[in-house]
This record gives C-alpha cells, structure tokens and sequence, in this order.
C-alpha cells in the first residue's frame, strides 16, 4: 500500500510540474523541469515493478541518466549554442495556457474514470496523469513558437506516454522499452542538430519564419 | 536467421559506407547492398515461413509483398541514386549514402516485425533516417521541409506508440504476449473501449505517417525539397510500410469482432484523403508538391479498399504494388526533369519531351498509370476497389470515388501535359544534366513492372496476393 501511495504522490509531482512547465517563462526551468520528470519517472517505474529484478534496474537508471540529464544538456548546449533570448515567447499568453492545461488535466480524469483498469491498478492515478502530461506536450508543441520549445513539448509528450506504459512494466519486454527510449535520445539528438542549422539558416529559432512552404 | 541477415546486411553496409572516405566510391555500396538484400528477398519469401528471435521476427503473408515492393523499390532507386549523386558532386554523400541503407534496414524491420513494439521501434528509426535525405540539400527550405517532417511525424509516431500501449493494456492484465499471432488469438477477450481507443490512435499515428488527410501536412513539404530518390522511396517504401503497420492492427480489431467499426473509419479518411488531395491538385504548379499530393490520394485508395473487406483487402495489396512501382517512376522522372531545368515549377518546365525525351515520356506514362489508365497496372486495382464497393451496395462510396478520380485525372493532367508538351521557353536555364544510362534505366525498368502488373500477374505473384488477402481476412 505504502508503494502505491508513494507511486500516487510522485506522479502529484509529475502533474504540477505540468502545469509549472506552461507558466514558465524561461526556457532554461522548462528545460529542467522536464528533467525532473525524467528521474520521476525512473523511480515510479522502480516502485511499479513486481519483480525487480536487474532489467528493470537498468531500465530505471537508463531512464534517468538519458531523460533526467543527457538529453537536457543537449537542449541546454543548444539553447547556449543558439544564443537564443531566454524567454519561451508563447502565442497565446501563460494565464491562457495554464488555464487550457488544467482542462485539458479535468478531461483527462473525466476520460480516464470511463477506461476499465485492472484490478492492481485501481488506486493508482497513472491514466490520468499520463493523459494530462500527454495534453501538456501537446499544448507545448502547438502554442510556443521557438523550434526549442517544440522540441521540448515533444519531450513532455513521450514522457506522458512512458507513464502510461508503468502499467505494462511486467508486460513490455525490456528490449522494446530500451528501443523506445533510444528512439527519443536520438530523435532528440537529431532535432537539436535541426535546430543548430536553423539558427544558421534563419539567425533565430523563430518557427514562424519556417513558413516558406505552402499553397 | 535469413530474416536477421536481411536487417543486418543494409546496416553493416551502412557502416561500410560510413567508413569509406571517397565520395566518388561510397554510392557503389548502395547497388551491392541492394542486390544482395534482393537476392535474400527473393530467398525468404521462397522458404515456407522463415522465423527468428522466438517468432519476433517472421514474414506474415501481407509481409511478403510489403518486402518484395521494398527491395525491389530499393534496387532501382540504388542505381539511380548513384547517377544522381554524380550530378551532386559539389556536396558531400557521408551521411546521405549510409541514412539511405540505414533506411532499408530500418523498414525492413518494420515489415519483419511480429511485436508491436518492435514494429513501432523500427518506424521510429526509419523515420529519423529519412530526416537527413530530406535535408541533402542544405537549403532554407529544406531546413523547413525537415523540421516539420520530424516534428508532425514524431507527434505522430508518438501517438502510434500510445496507441499499442492501449492495444497492450485491453486485456487487462491477463495473457501480455505482445506478438501479432497471440494478440489475433485473444482479441475477443480484450476490453471493447480500451481497443477502440487504441485503434483510433493507432490509425492517427500510423496514419500521419502514411500521409491520410488531416495529418498529410508534412508530405507536400518533405516530398517537394527532398531529392527525389527519397521521394520515391518515401512514396513507395516508408509509407507502405507505415500502411502495413495499419492493416497489421486493423486485423487485430476485425479478429475482435470490430471490423465493422474500423472499417467504416478507414473508409472515411480514406474519401478525406482523396478528396483532400484531389483539391490542391488542381491548378497545382510545384510539380513535386503534385506527386505528394497524388501519394496521399493513393494512401487513401489503399486504406479504403482495406475498409471495404472482403475484395478490396486483396485489391488494396495489389494497389500498394501498382502505386509504389508507379511513384518510383513519377518520383525519379520528375528528379531528372527538375534537374534538366534546375526548376520544379511549371512556369519554367515547358516541352520536357524535347529536351529530356526519355524522362519526359516516362514522367507522361507514369502520368497514365497513376491516373488509373488502361492498360497499366492501377487501372485493374483501382477498378477492384471501385467494384467492391458496388458490389457491397455502396453506391456512394463508388460514385463518390469516381467523381474524384476524374477530379485528380483534370487536375493533374493539366498540370503534367503543360510540363511535357510545346517547346522549352527561350529564357528557361539550360542545366548540364542529359538523361544517362543510371537515371534513365532504372525508371524504365520500374516503368516495365506497372505495365506488366496491368497485364498479366505472373503466378507466383498473384498466389503472394491471394494469400496475403486470405489471411488478413481469416479470423484466427
């Protein structure tokens, strides 16, 4: 029971920091508080395992060393190398955001309250937290306008998708969970590579010069 | 362990290529690679049911045709790729060369693939090998092309990956087996929400990476800027391979008894896509945005066909043969067009015919061919489909089809015989490019295949087909 409550209070954390990341204004606590998720995540998916046993181990601490800290100092590396002005430049204001992302997390838990779960997963709030964070992704991605924040909304939106997938810890073979999170580190890698040669290109990670292409 | 070898050998080569320092010699790995992969093609869908990795990896019958279509794609776009980056000497092929074998070992895993996990792995993969090819020409635009490319088709991917989540979790605890067999024999048993919930987003993802409308805005983007080997390959392979992906999960959800539902889905964006597709065809005047849009109208024929049932499944597989062999030809004759004029507009391309003939004629049958024109081979696929669709009394699905088809042939045509026809205009440049022995070969043989396909199926074929069709119609 202790384990579930703890499980519970993490993933409180993982929801509030939801909601910190769209009312941050500085890309830089956006960035780290992405990477606080990352190592939430590496400790729910220790607590959720039945048998922890040395894969589960090693995926954890893959988890956290990969999310927690080698992918946010790629961003960071990038943001420096950029030069890019440390404010996120929303195109709809932070008070709007924070107040679609709370409804976007009510919904969540109004959608999730008509899935049927298994009956070890019933106190658990994983559904609806990895819903919200998946909407928190989202609303990154479409309503910040540096190619940085897109890449970060993007980040956000895996790591809702990782929460889901606690529920399949005993069912997800380890390789396949390693192939995903290898997938992300090299997506990010790759979109940070993108973004240096944007900066190049354009001298600014401004998505709305990005608008040559089109009818 | 012949299923291992034919994943491993495009990645070694990739490495091999990786490593050689001669711009000048590193293109020749890719017909190597490409002929030895074809030769294990041919060898896996011979044997009986090759397996490996305790049934992770097999070739299900819909498999066998997805990964004769992508070798076969990939040898004729290998050869053409080393007469076109002779034309490109001024830039560098370290990463183009090794991303594009990293792409056939990539899909080549998809369509191997009997976990959905692992299935989902090898998209994400062959979808960040693809973002380099788009960007091989280092302009702006490219840069734009890429960026929304990788960031549609991740958030795509993403809700894919979601989406297998949801398919794992219908069972709700119980047998977790994730292999496509096990998934098929317990599909009655799963929880009816979480599997309609999975299969939606399942189809927005897999679908944003074939290209069905709304989620088709990165392709007139990617296909436009790419060179257009990669078009073709996109066109013809990545897409494909997203499609099977599709048909893999729609199957696990007719095997539940829902294929009534999924198909009525898949029949809807299949009309939005074509609709789509057929709207921003007409008065189209980037020749290269006109075969995105045609590959979206296509990936829409493709998923309606599957929604239809019965026939069209079997329609559907041959359409995917027929469309991706006609992309390679459209893909790699409007390249060598592009690059006669160093324009992709048609307010430049004018009289093709005269100063390209072989590519301009080519690029005019392809035309043919894509439009559904007898006697090449979509004309029968498409005709399949429309028929299934009378026969299973959907009129208006039929009509409605019809209606855009002629839309698209108006629209297209307009567009292509003001490119091929006339004379070239005075003041259009005059590039050095000459269609040649490697850009021009491989499109006529690739031409050689669509008009076979329309007029006789060879027989080992046509059983590839049939068996593809009974089994995706066979609930286990």
């Amino acid at each position: 029971m202790l384990r579930l409550s703890l499980v519970n209070l993490i993933l409180v954390g993982v929801l509030l920091l939801n909601l910190f990341m769209l009312g941050t204004s500085r890309i830089r606590g956006l960035i780290q508080a992405a990477a606080l998720q990352g190592v939430a995540l590496g400790a729910i998916l220790l607590l959720m395992a039945d048998h922890r046993d040395w894969n589960t181990a090693l995926l954890a601490i893959a988890t956290v060393v990969l999310k927690g800290s080698v992918i946010p100092r790629m961003l960071h590396r990038a943001l420096r190398e950029a030069q890019i002005k440390r404010e996120v430049e929303p195109l709809i204001g932070f008070v709007p955001t924070m107040l679609l992302g709370a409804v976007g997390t009510l919904l969540s838990i109004a959608f999730a309250s008509g899935l049927p779960l298994a009956p070890q997963h019933q106190e658990l709030l994983i559904v609806p937290a990895s819903f919200s964070t998946v909407v928190t992704g989202f609303i990154l991605l479409t309503t910040r306008i540096k190619a940085i924040t897109q890449a970060i909304g993007y980040l956000v939106l895996e790591n809702g998708i990782f929460i889901f997938g606690m529920l399949l810890v005993d069912a997800m073979p380890f390789l396949v969970e390693i192939g995903v999170l290898l997938d992300v580190f090299v997506g990010i890698f790759v979109v940070s590579i993108i973004i240096h040669h944007i900066h190049r290109e354009f001298a600014s990670l401004d998505t709305r010069r990005l608008a040559s292409l089109k009818e | 362990m012949l299923l291992l070898a034919l994943i491993a050998l495009p990645v070694l080569a990739a490495a091999v290529a990786a490593a050689l320092a001669s711009d000048r010699q590193r293109p020749v790995v890719l017909p190597v690679a490409a002929a030895g992969h074809l030769a294990l093609t041919l060898a896996a869908i011979s044997a009986r049911s090759p397996s490996s990795l305790g049934g992770w990896l097999a070739l299900d019958p819909p498999g066998r045709l997805v990964l004769l279509l992508l070798s076969s794609l990939f040898a004729i776009c290998a050869v053409y790729a080393v007469g076109y980056l002779r034309y490109r000497q001024e830039l560098s092929n370290r990463v183009f060369v090794p991303c594009l074998l990293g792409f056939l070992g990539m899909t080549t895993l998809v369509v191997c693939a009997q976990h959905l996990g692992l299935m989902w792995v090898g998209v994400e993969a062959a979808t960040l090998t693809t973002a380099p090819l788009i960007y091989f020409n280092r302009t702006p635009r490219s840069i734009e092309a890429t960026w929304k490319y990788l960031l549609v088709g991740s958030v795509g991917i993403a809700l894919a990956l979601l989406g297998s989540f949801f398919l794992a979790y219908a069972s709700l605890g119980g047998d977790s087996s994730l292999l496509f067999s096990d998934l098929l024999l317990r599909a009655d048993r799963m929880d009816r929400s979480w599997l309609r919930a999975a299969f939606v987003l399942l189809l927005v993802g897999y679908g944003t990476k074939m290209g069905l409308a709304p989620m088709h805005t990165w392709k007139p983007d990617a296909y436009g800027e790419a060179p257009g080997v990669v078009g073709a390959l996109l066109a013809g392979g990545l897409t494909n391979c997203a499609f099977l992906a599709l048909v893999r999960v729609f199957h696990i959800c007719a095997a539940a008894g829902e294929g009534a539902w999924a198909g009525r889905l898949l029949v809807f964006f299949g009309l939005l896509s074509i609709a789509v597709a057929a709207v921003f065809m007409v008065g189209q005047r980037d020749f290269k945005r006109m075969l995105a849009y045609s590959s979206i109208e296509h990936m829409g024929i493709l998923v309606l066909g599957v929604g239809l049932g019965g026939n069209g499944i079997f329609a559907a597989m041959l359409h995917m043969l027929n469309n991706g062999m006609t992309k390679g030809v459209l893909f790699l004759s409007a390249a060598n067009i592009h690059r006669a004029f160093a324009s992709k507009s048609i307010d430049q391309v004018r009289g093709a015919m005269r100063r390209v003939p072989l590519s301009g004629t080519l690029f005019l049958f392809g035309f043919f061919a894509i439009t559904g024109s007898p006697p090449f081979g979509p004309f029968v696929s498409e005709f399949l489909i429309v028929s299934r669709a009378l026969a299973a009394d959907r009129f208006l699905v039929a009509g409605g089809v019809l209606l855009l088809l002629l839309v698209v042939f108006v629209g297209m045509g307009r567009t292509v015989l003001a490119m091929v026809q006339g004379l070239p205009s005075p003041d259009a440049e005059r590039t050095r490019y000459h269609d040649g022995l490697l850009t021009g070969l491989p499109v006529v043989v690739s031409m050689a295949i669509v008009l076979l396909l329309g007029l006789h199926i060879p027989s080992p074929l046509a059983a590839l087909l049939r068996d593809a069709a009974a089994y995706l119609e066979r609930i286990p």
